[in-house]
């Protein structure tokens, strides 16, 4: 008699899919669900982006998240192999989506074809397990690892420079950050970009995929993960070394007293404290909206991005002129892009007389992360 | 007293050398290394601050102590991806 496996949360097409996956003890069945109900974000889809968003796609993780302001440029493709000539000129997020969905249809993909700024950086690492730092701005290489360390998420890191890598894991529990190992950002045009100075396409197929390899590794909780060790790959000379460091007391962003973020560096930190306003969970929404409405208060520049079918939609900025569409018989769950504007529009609507208010926490990003077959951005 | 040192990504290229051997006096500390090299490469000022010292196989602040035998390696931050 042969026994089939079988799965609660992977179809028998999945199973197929990722046989050789389930082959490995240490990743088996159990990992590959874990693996389905993982979140990451790779930001940046560059050079290092191109081998890590292939190898998370093709792995199965369940939900991953692509952010680039960036469009493809010819010179691109010596070494970001997750675009062809045709893509020149799109967005890197979204035409590296595309690329994802065809690799491996039963994932869901964000494509954020935006900035990783100081205004959506804790906002964005929230939604995710882990986050991949695949950019090559340092600016955006701290905001990472501080959104990382507020956020309690790990930041694997991946840098290149012509024939030499860099891997590690920041933020991760105990673990040092970024600012630990590199205190402050070298002076600027000290450092070469890939732009300026050239890389070795290989290169960042191999720290790419070293990122991918790391980030495995954290969702599965299997071997030694690169926490307070560095990485070094030089492919000249082709040697690969590893040194160690600590975490960094003094550091401004992890250490015993942090300046980061204690200042409105990020806009998370002027979230309303806490509230009375009975608070729907992203998870529960489809259930609350059976007996209520969904009005959608995101202005529509982000509403662009994409919305919930049936949902009323009055911009913050107009509601107090427009409160008239609405019936205050009638029950609204309120939600924004994040979670605060809508707590805003609940204390506005209230004044006005409605009573039968939720707000949705998190936002409907907070949604759209939870629902596979939800491409909301 | 003789130290084994590793230069990576851009500094390699400004010593035009992955690996060398320096001659320090007893007492010598990394920042004394580092000293030493920058008094032959000027290149090496604009990285003076952003670089990290691993004493052999560990980061260590630059007034970490040197003995004989020890190998530093020089970690200039790289930004590329
Ligand atoms: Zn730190």
């Amino acid at each position: 008699m042969v026994e089939r496996t079988s799965s609660a949360r992977l179809s028998p097409r999945a199973l197929r899919r990722y046989s050789r996956h389930l082959l490995i003890p240490e990743v088996g069945l159990a990992g590959q669900e874990r693996l389905a109900a993982a979140r990451v974000l790779v930001v940046g889809a560059g050079g290092l982006g191109s081998p890590a968003l292939q190898y998370l796609a093709a792995a199965g993780v369940g939900r991953i998240g692509v952010i680039d302001d960036d469009s493809v440029d010819e010179t691109n493709l010596q070494r970001q192999t997750i675009f062809s000539g045709s893509d020149v000129g799109r967005n890197k997020a979204v035409a590296a989506a595309e690329r994802l969905r065809s690799l491996n249809p039963l994932i869901a993909i964000d494509a954020l074809p935006l900035r990783f700024g100081a205004d959506n950086a804790r906002d964005l690492v929230r939604l995710y397990d882990a986050v991949l730092d695949c950019t090559d701005r340092f600016p955006t290489r701290y905001l990472i690892s501080d959104a990382c360390v507020l956020e309690r998420k790990p930041d694997v890191y991946g840098s290149i420079f012509r024939f030499d890598g860099q891997v590690s894991i920041f933020g991760a529990e105990s673990g040092p950050c970024y600012r630990c190992l590199y205190p402050e950002a070298p002076p600027p045009g000290s450092v070469p970009s890939c732009a300026e100075g050239g890389v070795l396409g290989a290169l960042a197929g191999i720290i790419g995929t070293w990122q991918a390899s790391e980030a495995l590794k954290l969702l599965l909780g299997i071997g030694e993960p690169l926490i307070g060790r560095l990485m070094l790959v030089d492919t000249l000379g082709a040697n690969v070394r590893t040194v160690r460091f600590d975490r960094d007391p003094g550091c401004t962003a992890c250490g015993v007293r942090p300046t980061i973020g204690r200042r409105p560096l990020l806009v998370s930190d002027e979230e309303p404290s806490t509230s009375d306003v009975p608070e729907v969970e992203a998870d529960a929404l489809d259930e609350v909206l059976r007996d209520a409405f969904l009005l959608d208060v995101r202005e529509p520049h982000e509403a662009v991005l994409g919305s919930l079918e049936g949902a009323v939609q009055i911009p913050a900025s107009q509601l107090e002129g427009r409160m008239h569409e609405l019936d205050s018989a009638r029950s609204y769950v309120v939600a924004c892009r994040v979670g605060v504007k809508s707590l805003w529009a609940v204390a506005r609507l209230r004044e006005a007389g409605f009573t039968r208010l939720q707000h949705l926490q998190g936002g409907l990003l907070a949604y759209a992360a939870r629902h596979a077959e939800f491409d909301f951005f | 007293m003789r130290v084994r040192v590793l230069a990576f990504a851009r500094l390699r290229e400004l010593l035009a050398s992955g690996e060398l051997t320096l001659e320090l006096t007893s007492g010598a500390r990394v920042s004394d290394a580092w000293q030493m090299l920058a008094g032959r490469h000027a290149a090496l000022e604009h990285l003076a601050n952003s670089t990290r010292f691993a004493r052999n196989g560990q980061i260590v602040p630059s007034d970490a102590p040197l003995a004989d035998g020890d190998e530093i390696a020089l970690l200039p931050p790289v930004g590329g991806g």
